[in-house]
């Protein structure tokens, strides 16, 4: 993720006036960003649109990055108020949103048990499909602490709570991903120990 | 919190390294003499095993970073909000408000009758002030009056900072 030159010297850049540079931090942190507004929208040109506009936020914002973080955190609390504020506006109900998508996931699942797929699945896509079985907060405090390589306290300042809460939803995030991979992927988990 | 999940508690701090020293060695001591929390310790570092190496992230269309590009390219970084204020300015109005009021105060003492009768422990009465009288002075029209245009100086300061801000 830090391969070439790093987000600090990418920043002076772009305040100095080589704009094009800021697209290195766009490819770094785009999958990141689009993984999380894709939690909060089902819909991908949405998630896209809502991820477009943390990056220009971020952009129009960055004289005022201090520096006193890291930027993927300060991006992902740009993105996290970016997703918040389009779901206020589009009025979506996040909840009946959240048991929707887990309901399709489920589905997905049974109709692949019913039409006798019974392959193993590669330990990715069952991990994947375990961590969409679960609710957003849970799937997106699993993700920034894995792949965005956040701390618990740079999780606390992008999610807006506590970094002691932030551990127990840890805790709690993993246990549910470890009940839904026993639950749902019981025969997976069976192949993989063997 | 039950046993199972006190000691889950403990062992994913142990793994995620976020554990002092003499817990550490607790936890380890436990992990050498302890079936149950060996099985348990193996459960979840599978998990996280599981997470490292095999959780995966959403791509956006092939377009989004020339789109951002487009979209920046059309706008300015706005300046940092510390630049629009210069500080020596601030602190140069807050002590001349400060004085002001440390001078107002001492004048308003100085003006005071402080004989005291024993009917009452006021210094003066409030109801025989002279109000037209104190503000009547010269001096106090002047102070009053350079107040007014160091307060319409602050705000035409803040009103042009906004309109910048928003350019």
């Amino acid at each position: 993720m830090t391969s070439g030159p790093t987000d600090t010297e990418i920043i002076e850049k772009t305040l100095a006036g080589d704009t094009r540079i800021f697209s290195e931090l766009v490819k770094r942190y785009q999958n990141f960003v689009f993984t999380i507004t894709l939690r909060y929208t089902p819909n991908r040109e949405d998630a896209e649109e809502i991820a477009q506009d943390a990056f220009v936020k971020a952009y129009k914002s960055l004289a005022s990055f201090r520096g006193e973080s890291k930027f993927s955190t300060w991006l992902f609390t740009i993105t996290t108020t970016s997703c918040l504020s389009f779901l206020r506006k589009k009025k979506l109900d996040i909840h009946s949103l959240d048991n929707e998508k887990v309901m399709a996931v489920v589905e997905n699942k049974d109709s692949d048990f019913n039409a006798n797929q019974m392959e193993a699945k590669s330990r990715l896509s069952m991990v994947n499909e375990a961590i969409q079985l679960l609710s957003r907060d849970d799937a997106n405090i699993l993700t920034l602490f894995y792949k965005g390589e956040q701390s618990l306290e740079e999780i606390s300042v992008v999610m807006g709570i506590e970094a002691n809460a932030v551990k127990v939803r840890l805790h709690r995030a993993r246990a549910r991903l470890k009940e839904k991979m026993q639950t749902h992927f019981k025969q997976e988990l069976k192949d993989m120990l063997n | 919190m039950n046993t199972e999940q006190q000691m889950e508690a403990r062992l994913w701090d142990f793994i995620d390294g976020n554990i002092q020293p003499e817990e550490r060695s607790f936890v380890e001591d436990l992990l050498n003499t302890n079936q149950q929390w060996r099985e348990k310790y193996a459960e979840l570092l599978q998990v996280h095993t599981l997470m490292q190496e095999s959780l995966d992230l959403h791509e956006p269309s092939m377009s989004f970073t020339r789109n951002v590009m487009e979209e920046i390219s059309r706008l300015q970084i706005t300046p940092a909000s510390k630049k629009y204020l210069n500080e020596k300015i601030i602190w140069a109005l807050g002590g001349f408000f400060l004085i002001s009021v440390v001078a107002f105060i001492v004048y308003a003492f100085r003006q005071a009758n402080w004989s005291t009768t024993s009917e009452s422990f006021m210094p003066f009465k409030l109801e025989s002030m002279n109000y037209s009288k104190l503000f009547n002075s010269a001096y106090t029209n002047i102070f009053l009056m350079v107040n007014t245009v160091l307060g319409l100086m602050l705000l035409d300061m803040y009103l042009g900072a906004r309109k910048r801000r928003f350019r």
